[in-house]
């Protein structure tokens, strides 16, 4: 019996089956909770694909930071249960003729895309070349990334400063 | 460990059983002998230790009572809390509530994988190392928020922020102190930052370079306020919030948030003591493997457990500082150290590529002067303290 097949769709069913649970939950709170699955079972998505770094980083990154703002701005908003999410603007019809669309197309680029399929996967350290090619190869949008976060972050500054003001 | 899995099915021990399936019973193996020999025994002691510690820091005698000097305490405890009825508030959220002890155990548990108790004794010594502890104990952050809201009550909410936030903060200059040794080490691996010390204190990364001496202490520091602990306890802290994210808990889920807790204390110490301390180097004295591995494994451990003991210190020395405190100290003080740091030792490492002798043996000595001034410092309060009774060992 092989098992990592079986890790593999456990982990799969638990990346989707968390992702449904964030689209369809009810309470907010839950569907901000399930996101730790996502990001989890995302994580071993790219321990399977020999992607050690990144998905130290994924963890890192989605559940530590991204997850833990996601929950504070959940808990921090007032009433955020009770609030009526339903748009009701726009009727349930014109959602279903875009979704139709969207669908469409989603599955239009997937069946047209030329999927390279790795022949073997290589479990060997990935941090060093990850490094190199960011600092060579990848210099500029490394650089680009890096000056958006500040951009953000300074931002960030500017709103917080103006609440303080007033 | 896993050379020692490997070189059983060399041996022919798992003949013609599916190797996934013995690497993945190893792996439950290794979990449940680390769980029940090794962490739940040290979270229990530790537990008496502290309090019989603080005790007599406060001029009390503590638990003595089980056990020569006490020392089962932390059974009885365990029992007690196993029997007690499993009380769920009926305005809690039952799912999330009875979920949070569990996260916040995982993430915790889970930093043992890539201790390293010896050159051998490590379950698996992964390439990213201190990337994957420093991503894996963020688990514990949504545990807590989880048992914060779950529980519906004001001080549990109050408490998860303050903690979440806390957590959140310091573990920027806590990653940045240990970026400064990745620097140094030019790995993340655990065991590489290990062989890439030495055994005597001068080729520890701790004397390194200036940098790094402040990067340590920085990042104990940053760890203490990581581990919720006194001086940095202001998410439970008693006089404000109850127990904070604590308050609805009893029982068997309450005891889960306190051995995370305890247990933590060692992985700091375990964490400085890899990165800073050299890990388990000890002088070439046998070739026995077997006896240097116990040799190391006992170096190791006295080198971690000296921090929890300095915490337990720490913990009933210092008062508890304000929110504002706690986040000024952290975003004005120490990210601003830990950048310096970090620059510092990557400026050093241009100038001096394979490391200054001199400078490491130069820090070594300043080091055990502030030792020196230290010492002196706690013999002198003692002896001006009139110590009968703290320092009559059997009462």
């Amino acid at each position: 019996m092989q098992l990592s097949p079986v890790i593999f769709y456990l982990i799969a069913a638990l990346t989707v089956g968390s992702a449904a649970m964030v689209a369809f939950s009810r309470n907010i709170v839950y569907s901000a909770f399930s996101l730790l699955g996502t990001f989890g079972g995302v994580a071993g998505i790219y321990v399977f694909l020999g992607a050690d770094f990144v998905a130290g980083v994924q963890v890192l990154i989605y559940v530590g930071g991204i997850l833990v703002l996601i929950l504070f701005a959940v808990m921090l908003t007032h009433r955020i249960a009770d609030v009526q999410i339903t748009n009701r603007s726009v009727g349930r019809i014109p959602a279903l003729v875009v979704i139709g669309i969207f669908i469409f197309l989603l599955i239009q680029s997937i069946r047209e895309t030329p999927w390279a399929k790795a022949k073997e996967i290589v479990y060997a350290p990935t941090t060093t070349i990850i490094g190199e090619w960011f600092l060579e190869r990848y210099l500029l949008p490394f650089e680009l990334a890096s000056v958006v976060l500040l951009a953000a972050l300074i931002g960030a500054v500017v709103l917080a400063r103006k609440e303080t003001r007033e | 460990m896993q050379q020692l899995l490997n070189q059983l099915i060399q041996e022919g021990y798992f003949h013609g059983a599916p190797m996934e399936l013995v690497y993945a019973g190893f792996m439950l193996l290794a979990a449940f002998v680390v769980l029940s020999f090794f962490v739940a025994p040290l979270a229990g002691i530790t537990s008496w230790l502290e309090r019989r510690v603080w005790a007599r820091i406060q001029s009390r005698v503590g638990p003595n009572r089980v056990g020569p000097q006490g020392i089962l305490q932390w059974l009885a405890d365990g029992i007690k809390n196993l029997l007690k009825e499993d009380i769920i508030p009926t305005a809690a959220d039952r799912r999330l509530f009875a979920l949070a002890p569990y996260v916040v155990f995982a993430g915790f548990f889970a930093t043992f994988v890539v201790i390293p108790f010896g050159s051998q004794l490590i379950v698996a010594d992964l390439n990213i190392g201190i990337l994957y502890l420093l991503a894996i104990t963020s688990l514990v952050v949504v545990g807590i928020l989880m048992a914060g809201w779950s529980s519906n009550n004001k001080w549990s909410l109050l408490g998860g922020m303050r903690s979440a936030a806390q957590i959140v903060s310091y573990e920027i200059p806590a990653g940045l102190s240990l970026l400064t040794i990745v620097f140094a080490a030019g790995t993340m691996s655990m065991q590489g930052i290990i062989t890439a010390q030495g055994w005597a204190p001068w080729n520890w990364f701790l004397f390194y370079n200036p940098f790094t001496f402040v990067a340590f202490f920085l990042y104990f520091t940053a760890a203490l306020a990581e581990g919720n602990r006194t001086p940095f306890d202001i998410p439970e802290a008693e006089s404000e919030l109850v127990a904070g994210y604590v308050t609805e808990y009893s029982g068997m889920r309450f005891l889960f948030f306190f051995f995370a807790e305890w247990g933590n204390l060692y992985v700091i110490g375990a964490i400085a003591t890899t990165l800073f301390l050299g890990g388990w180097q000890i002088p070439p004295v046998t070739d026995h493997p077997i006896l240097a591995g116990v040799l190391q494994f006992i170096v190791f451990f006295l080198k971690a457990y000296l921090w929890v003991f300095v915490a337990m210190w720490v913990r009933g020395t210092l008062p508890r500082v304000r929110v504002d405190q706690l986040m000024s100290l952290c975003w004005k003080y120490m990210v601003p150290l830990a950048f310096i740091c970090l620059l510092g030792t990557a400026a050093w490492m241009v100038i001096w590529p394979q490391g200054n002798r001199l400078a490491s043996f130069f820090m070594f000595l300043i080091g055990l002067g502030i030792l020196g001034l230290f010492l002196k410092r706690v013999s002198f309060q003692i002896r001006h303290a009139r110590p009968v009774l703290y320092l009559k060992p059997y009462i």
